[in-house]
């Protein structure tokens, strides 16, 4: 008879077979004996955290930085209720996680017990499935299938909820293969056909422009890579989403900048004015379209995703090529290879007066501000940030708002999975714990969390984790001691009723990253700025940079609510448009 | 037009309503209703009626029918979404217009009444199928099959002749013809 085996041990067996290194979690009663089997398992490192969101958002960290999925574990309760904002943020943004939570035994389910609830069912709207382990017998089946349905077709987390008992019942395990099949979830059977529409397309635009997301990023590496020969070959000008930011590289000329509520004028301009947008991995989410009615009026739509429910949702597409985005554009590369025709000579006489349009767009400088050389400007810190460290591999994770969008704005980015925000959920305290996972991916390189004082506060438990681990992650504070978007909203649009956006009693950042056993950094100075980053960059720890930035700043571009791509509110740098844009601003 | 205050686009113009009805096979296992309507409660889909019971017990399959509206370009979000979800094998989605396609619903009918009203009743009933399950002197439990609409009709007609209960099912669907959809 084979040897059995326990639920407990079980659970490391599969994660083994599935290569994981590393589990992000905090133990509790019901996942005690998992915990207890951890140590005989010297293949799996286990991180622990100071909070269970904590744990979710290092994995998405671990895994967008990493291309693996994230593995977090959990005890019952409290425990798997405090993970749902990360499982919900990974759903959002599509990052492969397998949340594995402790459960009461199965014979108290259902009785109020101690710690007990329906993680299934909380989780189950957030999650792509999840499954409540109820007889030892399914137990590696299970695990192995959540692997599966987490990292194929567009990645999302998935959880198994294991109950106590299970965990010290005994079965056998058979060994895992691994399949080459695909499951009937995945979908990547576009066909020729498409692929001849599509290329038909791009030979007659006239104004093209490509709209690239974060499926880019999802791909894997390789995509990028296509999507780069892909872009060059065509010769059209590209933007991306906040997601996608790194799939072309950030400072190439072809590359317009980010689209959307803050993306930049002559992006926006162009998906506008076009006659043929490419979608390749996004979603057409609300912050992208402004005015649904409105957007790219004038344009035939591509749509290539790998999700077959994102084709059509918000904005009806002209060609939908359902597939992976690598495969998709490697077989319109070769067609067109292949093809010839003189495309690629034509195609670029054709688009060139598009491309003029393009540079009188880029004139506007829409990104500009007024610099000072008394008050650290918000933007002047991000640039300063990215000149200092543009010559190193650098990972960048952010909390949201205000310098979130300064980051996407002015940080540019050659690479992918370098670039790790919270898009979809829009989780404020995302951030910090990203930087601690993708530390944990990349222990030799530069992570740096462009952050907020009030996003960071809410997780700034987690620098202890850095401390414990030798971390050296650097959490860079944009201080403008308000939630910087909701006032800049509540300037805009609630007649500057700065109703509770400002934080009254701050902590000494400097002192926090003290008692914490980290370096803190404070400047305030625009002059020292330079060699006070430099000192963060250069010190071999975590670091806490509190930069003090004026409280006034604004984030510019920005496409008001219920407005179309062309018209925008441009900076204070732009006055001309200011005029215009008085009127506008009492419309947003 | 009120001022759109927010950060979020106003409501555009909404289209066309239809009604479809949606088969969908699933595995019959713990939490997979509460998937399916979850994904419509969820998402703001509409349900008019279900109806769910196990089709094969060896292989574990339940069929799950649902009648809802929306805009075409709900109903495809909703055939896609449900694709998506790990124990749905295939859905099929009909038109309540169309020929091809057999609906049918079932409902269960109280009478309390006299003898004479109560004849009344069966006579009306005639056109659905009736069967009578239960007869007393003063009342009758009738089970008709109809369309939605017609067994709407029907309890309005029977209310003044004592019709006191009814119980329906939500519609089932099946293809006319030889053909099964795969």
């Amino acid at each position: 008879m084979s040897k059995l085996y326990t639920g407990a041990e079980i659970v490391f067996k599969c994660l083994e077979d599935q290569e994981v290194e590393y589990i992000f979690g905090y133990p509790g009663g019901a996942v005690l004996p998992i915990y207890d089997e951890l140590k005989n398992h010297s293949s799996i490192k286990h991180i622990l955290v100071r909070h269970e969101q904590g744990a979710g958002h290092a994995a998405e960290g671990y895994a967008r930085s990493s291309g693996k999925p994230g593995v977090v574990l959990v005890t019952s309760g409290p425990g798997a209720t405090n993970v749902v904002t990360a499982l919900t943020d990974a759903y959002m943004d599509s990052v492969p996680l397998v949340c594995i939570s402790g459960q009461v035994p199965t014979h108290l389910i259902g009785t109020d017990a101690f710690q007990e609830c329906d993680t299934t069912g909380i989780t189950r709207p957030c999650t792509k499935h999840n499954w409540l382990v109820k007889d030892i017998k399914d137990l590696s089946k299970v695990m192995h299938e959540a692997f599966k349905v987490a990292t194929t077709g567009r990645p999302g987390p998935v959880l198994i909820d294991i109950p106590k008992d299970i965990q010290f019942a005994k079965t056998n395990y058979a060994k895992f293969k691994r399949e080459k099949k695909l499951n009937g979830k995945i979908h990547n059977k576009f066909s020729e056909n498409e692929i001849n529409q599509l290329i038909d397309l791009i030979s007659k635009a006239k104004k093209p422009v490509v709209y690239t997301g974060g499926g880019v990023i999802n791909s894997g590496p390789q995509a990028s890579e296509t999507l780069k020969e892909f872009v060059r070959l065509i010769g059209f000008p590209i933007t991306s989403t906040l997601q996608g930011l790194g799939a072309f590289p950030g400072d190439d000329n072809q590359f317009i900048g980010m689209l959307g509520m803050h993306g930049t004028y002559e992006a926006n301009n162009a998906m506008h004015d076009c006659d043929l947008l490419i979608n390749i991995g996004a979603r057409f989410d609300d912050r992208i379209t402004g005015k649904i009615d409105e957007f790219s009026p004038k344009s035939k739509k591509v749509h290539i995703d790998i999700d077959p429910s994102s084709i059509n949702k918000i904005i009806k597409v002209d060609l939908a090529i359902v597939g992976d985005v690598n495969e998709v554009i490697k077989s319109a590369i070769k067609k067109i290879n292949k093809k010839q025709n003189g495309l690629k000579d034509s195609n670029k006489q054709r688009i060139s007066k598009w491309w003029e349009q393009i540079q009188k767009w880029r004139t506007k400088d829409s990104l500009g501000f007024i610099n000072s050389d008394k008050e650290i400007k918000p933007q002047h810190a991000v640039k300063r940030l990215y000149e200092l460290t543009k010559n190193q591999d650098t990972f960048i994770t952010t909390e949201v708002g205000q310098h979130q969008m300064w980051a996407a704005q002015h940080y540019k980015f050659n690479k992918p999975n370098r670039w790790m925000t919270s898009g979809g959920l829009g989780t404020m305290g995302y951030g910090l714990p990203a930087a601690v996972g993708v530390q944990i991916a990349h222990p030799d390189k530069l992570v740096i969390d462009i952050a907020g004082e009030a996003s960071v506060l809410m997780t700034m438990q987690e620098m202890s984790t850095a401390v414990q681990y030798n971390l050296p992650i650097k959490i860079f504070i944009l201080n403008n001691q308000y939630m910087g978007m909701v006032r800049q909203w509540q300037e805009l649009l609630h007649e500057k009723n700065y109703s509770e956006s400002y934080s009254e009693a701050l902590p000494d950042f400097v002192k926090l990253a003290e008692a914490y056993g980290c370096k803190g950094i404070k400047a305030d100075n625009p002059l020292n700025l330079d060699d006070k980053i430099q000192e963060m960059i250069d010190y071999e720890g975590p670091v806490i940079f509190d930069c003090h930035v004026d409280p006034n700043e604004n984030c510019f571009p920005m496409i008001p609510s219920g407005k179309p791509h062309n018209q925008m509110i441009l900076g204070p740098n732009d006055k001309e448009e200011n005029k215009i844009t008085g009127k506008g601003k009492s419309l947003v | 037009m009120p001022s759109p205050k927010s950060a979020y686009s106003i409501p555009t113009k909404k289209g066309k309503l239809d009604t479809h009805i949606f088969v969908v096979w699933v595995d019959n296992e713990a939490g997979v209703l509460a998937r399916v309507v979850g994904l419509f409660s969820g998402r703001g889909y509409n349900i008019e009626s279900l109806a769910v019971a196990e089709v094969d017990a060896t292989k574990n399959i339940s069929r799950i029918t649902i009648v809802t509206t929306g805009t075409p370009q709900v109903i495809d979000q909703i055939k896609l979404q449900l694709k998506k979800l790990v124990p749905v094998h295939k859905v099929a989605d009909f038109k309540r217009e169309d020929k091809k396609v057999i609906f049918k619903e079932m409902a269960l009918l109280k009478i309390v009444a006299q003898k004479k009203k109560i004849e009344k009743c069966l006579k009306e009933c005639k056109r659905f199928n009736p069967v009578i399950l239960d007869k007393t002197s003063k009342s009758v439990v009738v089970q008709i099959t109809a369309l939605r609409r017609e067994i709407d009709k029907m309890s309005k007609k029977l209310k003044p002749f004592g019709l006191t209960s009814t119980s329906r099912t939500g519609a089932i669907a099946m293809t006319r013809g030889a053909e099964t959809f795969k």
